[in-house]
């Protein structure tokens, strides 16, 4: 098992090597450089102070010079100054990364919650009317953007409850009833989708286990179809779900930058397309890191995880 | 339009039907041609027929988009704002007192292009990419492989933000970040039967007779990935309309005036309790196109390629 974690480690290293190359590399296609970008077209700066700057930050040096220097402020937690706030890029993000967490651990929650039991009754219940209408709402589910969902849902509860996302984000220790009001609708907007997916493999996956041999062998000894899907059969269907699972909780990480958008909440996706906005490239440089990053690692994680539940993984 | 809210009726009460006897149908041994095959699953999957029809009413709007419309998507009716839907604006009309019908019926003509030239740059450069990584190996497919993985290794909505963040925002620049976005899909589906298909006996003997490896792999080796190329194309279209319709509503891909869906839902938005019609229709349209290229991908898959899925 060390081993299996070793080797997926070494393997990640030229993916991570290859994110920095790209996010580095990003700012430098811009046309003008960053100093440029500081200063603006307009600004009233001779050419001698824009060279003088251009040595400050270091841009006069050759390109993987200055990669080598980003690189190493990066790994030592220094990704720049925002230019627009003044304040330290991963300030400026962890700032915001409880909001982003929380929305992200909801969704799954919820996912998860939903898909699980709908999975299974629609493998269970194979052929039947009620595996249709599974089937069908997650079709409708996959098919429908989030931020359609999200609108929806604003929509709807404001025409019954008189209920309207907040203008102002209340964190979970300041008031734990409004913050969960907050979220739920984000949360359920963004894990729609996400739960479709799960529900699909939960049932294909069920399916297979269902027409394995032990499972027959279970039956045939007089076990009552609760114990046969509750004992024998969901512990191995759940398997490839966890891998989903995982997979997915990285592709929200993509979906909060529009959630977010959508309900006015200040995560680092909101943090990311005000920053492209305002052309703040140290900051769309940093979220788009760590989130990369999160994404690399949540993916190892599931990986060994994997491997620790399914033994045969870690001898290919 | 009344074709259209016939489908989208079917979509969301009868499909179940279908996806239950897309199950029940096993694939078995084929003997008949091709296309008599293709039409015996038309006509027994109902999801299908449900993603035949919303496909072709996509593409019949985008086409005909200057016939259909009633009126100039583009031109302000100055006395008629955010009128609610009516016989003269069957979907209304927006704060500019533009006709929405108009708009989404013309906002076929940009999502369609959008997943159809953002696949075309996916499917040819990362075709050729795992073509080439395949039929070679060795540090050529070292290489290659983990510029897939770099790509993978973010969201797809972040990687397509991080394109616009360089090349700036606009429909244009979205259909690159989206190709770019969906090059590994394609790169891998190609690699690995290549990788299997270039062993084969006949691509050996091509190569002894004295073919170029041009030839070698063009002619012998990609008629082995044709079918799962063509299904993936289908379904990336519906995530390439998504994607668009996604980075549209934030602002980064269609810019005002052009109607495209995903901008039309974003600036409905703050009228959502004076003139919900304005983000109900564009997202309905959304939605109704993607599930018919997604239904359409699943057909395709059962009828060319019944060993997967």
């Amino acid at each position: 098992m060390t081993a299996y974690i070793a080797r997926r480690l070494v393997q990640a290293i030229p993916v991570l090597i290859g994110i920095s190359i790209v996010v580095f590399g990003m700012t430098r296609l811009i046309p003008g450089d960053a100093v440029d970008m500081m200063i603006g077209i307009e600004g009233q700066v001779s050419d001698e102070q824009r060279q003088e700057m251009r040595a400050l930050f270091g841009f006069d040096q050759p390109l993987h010079i200055q990669y080598l220097n980003w690189a190493q402020g990066v790994v030592t937690g220094n990704m720049g100054i925002s230019m627009r706030t003044s304040q330290p890029v991963d300030y400026e993000i962890a700032n915001r990364l409880p909001v982003t967490l929380q929305l992200t651990f909801l969704s799954m929650f919820f996912a998860v919650l939903i898909a699980i039991p709908l999975g299974i009754i629609a493998a269970i219940k194979s052929g039947s009317r009620t595996e249709a209408g599974v089937q069908s709402v997650s079709l409708l589910a996959l098919a429908t953007p989030n931020f359609f969902l999200g609108t929806l849902l604003i929509l709807f509860t404001s025409r019954t409850f008189g209920w309207f996302p907040s203008a102002s984000y209340v964190s979970f220790t300041d008031d734990p009833w409004r913050n969960m009001q907050i979220f739920i609708l984000p949360s359920i907007a963004l894990g729609a989708a996400i739960s479709a997916i799960i529900t699909r493999m939960t049932r294909s996956s069920m399916l297979e286990i269902l027409g394995r041999e032990y499972v027959t062998t279970a039956r045939a000894k007089g076990l009552s179809e609760r114990v046969v899907i509750s004992r024998h059969a969901l512990k191995n269907a759940l398997i490839p779900v966890i891998t989903v699972v995982g997979v997915q909780t990285g592709q929200l990480l993509g979906g909060v930058i529009i959630i977010e958008e959508v309900f006015n909440l200040p995560g680092i996706g909101r943090l990311a397309v005000q920053s492209i906005e305002r052309r703040d490239y140290p900051v769309i440089q940093g979220v788009v890191l760590f989130v990369a990053v999160a994404f690399v690692l949540i993916n190892l994680l599931v990986d060994v995880l994997y491997a620790y539940l399914d033994p045969r993984i870690r001898y290919n | 339009m009344a074709e259209k809210s016939q489908g989208q009726q079917q979509a969301s009460t009868k499909s179940g039907v279908s996806s239950n006897q897309l199950t029940e149908d096993t694939p078995q041994r084929d003997t008949r041609s091709f296309r008599s095959r293709a039409w015996r699953r038309l006509k027994a999957s109902l999801s299908a027929k449900i993603g035949v029809t919303l496909v072709s009413i996509m593409i019949l709007m985008a086409i005909t988009a200057p016939i259909v419309s009633p009126h100039d998507p583009l031109l302000f009716h100055g006395q008629y704002q955010l009128m609610e839907p009516n016989s003269y604006f069957p979907f209304g009309t927006d704060q500019y007192g533009r006709d929405v019908l108009s708009r989404v019926i013309y906002g076929s003509q940009i999502s369609i292009q959008v997943g159809l030239i953002s696949v075309a740059i996916a499917l040819t450069i990362g075709g050729t990419l795992g073509l080439f990584a395949g039929y070679f190996g060795g540090w050529i497919d070292s290489v290659i492989s983990r510029i897939f993985d770099v790509i993978f290794a973010f969201p797809v909505i972040l990687l397509a933000i991080v394109v616009l963040a360089v090349l700036g925002p606009s429909l244009t620049n979205v259909m690159i970040a989206i190709g770019i976005v969906f090059i590994p899909q394609f790169g891998r589906i190609v690699r690995g039967p290549v990788l299997s298909a270039k062993n084969n006996e006949y691509v050996e003997a091509s190569r002894v007779m004295g073919a170029h490896w041009p030839r070698v792999m063009f002619i012998h080796v990609l008629p082995n990935v044709a079918a799962p190329l063509i299904v993936q194309s289908t379904i990336a279209i519906s995530l390439a309309i998504l994607s668009e319709a996604a980075l549209s509503f934030l602002g980064l891909g269609a810019q005002p005036p052009q109607p495209a869906w995903g901008s039309m839902l974003s600036s409905g938005r703050q009228f959502i309790e004076v003139a919900s019609w304005l983000s109900i229709f564009p997202g309905l349209a959304i939605v109704l196109a993607v599930l018919g290229f997604n239904l359409l991908g699943d057909y395709l898959r059962d009828v060319l390629d019944p060993r997967i899925g």
